[in-house]
């Protein structure tokens, strides 16, 4: 059986991790390699490296460290973050990277998913959304949230399905940081109207709001980060605690 | 030494890390010649299969691959291309295994691509030797190779039982991403290179 997917995020700037990540055995908490590895071994199944690199000239750092990430990680892992051609994605998968997530890029032109699609496969292409509910309607919003445009997130995800996009990461700006659980009522509504694997992010606080999210939702993964950056969600405890919940997962 | 295919069929960065991580050494194969270098053949590849059969054929690697009598493992697209017809771009694949890759039906109410962890249900086979049965490997594809229990050597379960595994003689084949599947798919790599004629 197919099994629930958990995945740490990471932020990354100049091929450094940054956001405080606070394991205890780790000489250097922004070595993105050391803490991918770490992860691996916990038991993720898979690694999502949001890459918040400013400017243009640094984007070589972040191909370096996702060759020294390919290297070292034995599981998957997806770069996303500032990738608006597809010559910035070709340089991504000669490195390593087995998907690349775009966001704004793709509102702004989404024949680019199309163009990803078709020069790299559907399984290449991670379509990530940020969604805020505004005016009784759920929007997709841009620049980390602070930027809404008059899109309908549902309407937005099923046109990417059309395109190519092979899977969707569906972040909720109103639960994100919240530690209140995952928007499992849009998540269910956006699962039902598309075929291709969603990735729940945003509010994850507990392992009950991962059981929550599986079992009410059709969704097929599970994103967070500081939960498990600050060790308060371990990942083998939350594996054990979803396979006593009759969640399928990689233990 | 095992030699990878190298017919410009998607990125095959993951796959050589993965064999310097297990200290076994490799070289790459861009001509009949080549072939004779290596006692071992890995057939990678992503994307579309039509496309990368077009692309194995450009390189005239095609018979001479066929002829080979050496331990020969295909991966992903790389097992897709050894199969004799794909629905993807309904091309001719190189017949070696006479299955079809056919496309998920998504009636069946599954996504599309299978992507992630599945459990995969192996035969006694060197390939999966020291392996647990049923341990989870990554797979990520659209189209699958249809069960066929004279060549099956591992299933799998998504909407329809499939092959995750087959083999014929010196030929294997894995649908899943050894060098993504964690210890187990670097156990299956190591147990490739271990086999003999």
């Amino acid at each position: 059986m197919l099994s629930k997917r958990i995945i740490p995020c990471l932020d990354v700037k100049d091929g450094r991790t940054v956001k405080g990540v606070n394991f205890v055995d780790l000489k250097d908490a922004g070595d993105p390699v050391a803490l991918a590895a770490q992860y691996a071994q916990q038991g993720a199944d898979e690694l999502v490296f949001l890459d918040i690199t400013a400017t243009h000239e640094r984007r070589d750092t972040t191909i370096d460290m996702v060759k020294a990430v390919a290297r070292e990680l034995n599981i998957p892992f997806t770069i996303g973050g500032g990738i608006s051609s597809v010559a910035n994605a070709e340089a991504l998968l000669n490195a390593g990277a087995d998907k690349i997530s775009i966001n704004s890029a793709a509102v702004r032109n989404p024949a680019l998913i199309e163009e990803l699609a078709k020069a790299f496969g559907v399984q290449f292409v991670v379509l990530a959304v940020d969604t805020k509910y505004t005016g009784g309607k759920n929007l997709v919003h841009l620049n980390g949230g602070r930027l809404a445009t008059e899109l309908e997130t549902e309407t937005w995800i099923k046109q990417a399905e059309e395109l190519g996009a092979g899977e969707i990461l569906l972040t909720s700006m109103d639960h994100d940081g919240t530690k209140q659980g995952f928007d499992c009522s849009l998540l269910d509504k956006i699962c039902r109207s598309i075929n291709i694997p969603v990735i729940a992010s945003g509010g994850a606080g507990t392992t009950a709001h991962f059981t929550e999210v599986f079992t009410q939702t059709a969704v097929d993964a599970a994103l967070a980060a500081s939960v498990f950056h600050f060790g308060e969600i371990a990942i083998p405890d939350l594996k054990q605690e979803l396979n006593k919940h009759g969640i399928p997962v990689r233990l | 030494m095992i030699g990878i295919v190298n017919y410009g069929a998607g990125n095959i960065f993951s796959l050589t890390s993965a064999l310097q991580r297990l200290q076994l050494a490799y070289g790459m194969v861009d001509t009949e010649a080549d072939l004779d270098k290596y006692s071992h053949i890995i057939i990678p590849g992503v994307g579309h299969a039509g496309t990368a059969m077009k692309k194995l054929e450009q390189t005239g690697l095609v018979e001479p691959l066929k002829k080979l009598r050496k331990p020969v493992l295909g991966i992903c697209v790389g097992m897709q291309l050894l199969t004799r017809h794909s629905e993807e771009g309904d091309a001719d694949m190189m017949n070696i295994f006479p299955l079809e890759t056919k496309l998920f039906d998504k009636e069946k109410h599954i996504k599309i691509p299978h992507m992630g962890w599945n459990n995969v249900n192996f035969k006694n086979n060197l390939l999966f030797e020291g392996v647990e049965n049923q341990t989870q490997f990554y797979f990520v594809h659209s189209y699958f190779i249809e069960y066929n229990p004279i060549f099956d050597i591992a299933t799998v379960d998504y909407g329809v039982q499939f092959s995750a595994a087959i083999q014929k003689d010196n030929f294997y084949a894995v649908q899943f991403h050894p060098e993504k599947s964690g210890a187990a798919g670097e156990r299956l790599l190591k147990n490739f290179s271990t086999i003999t004629p």
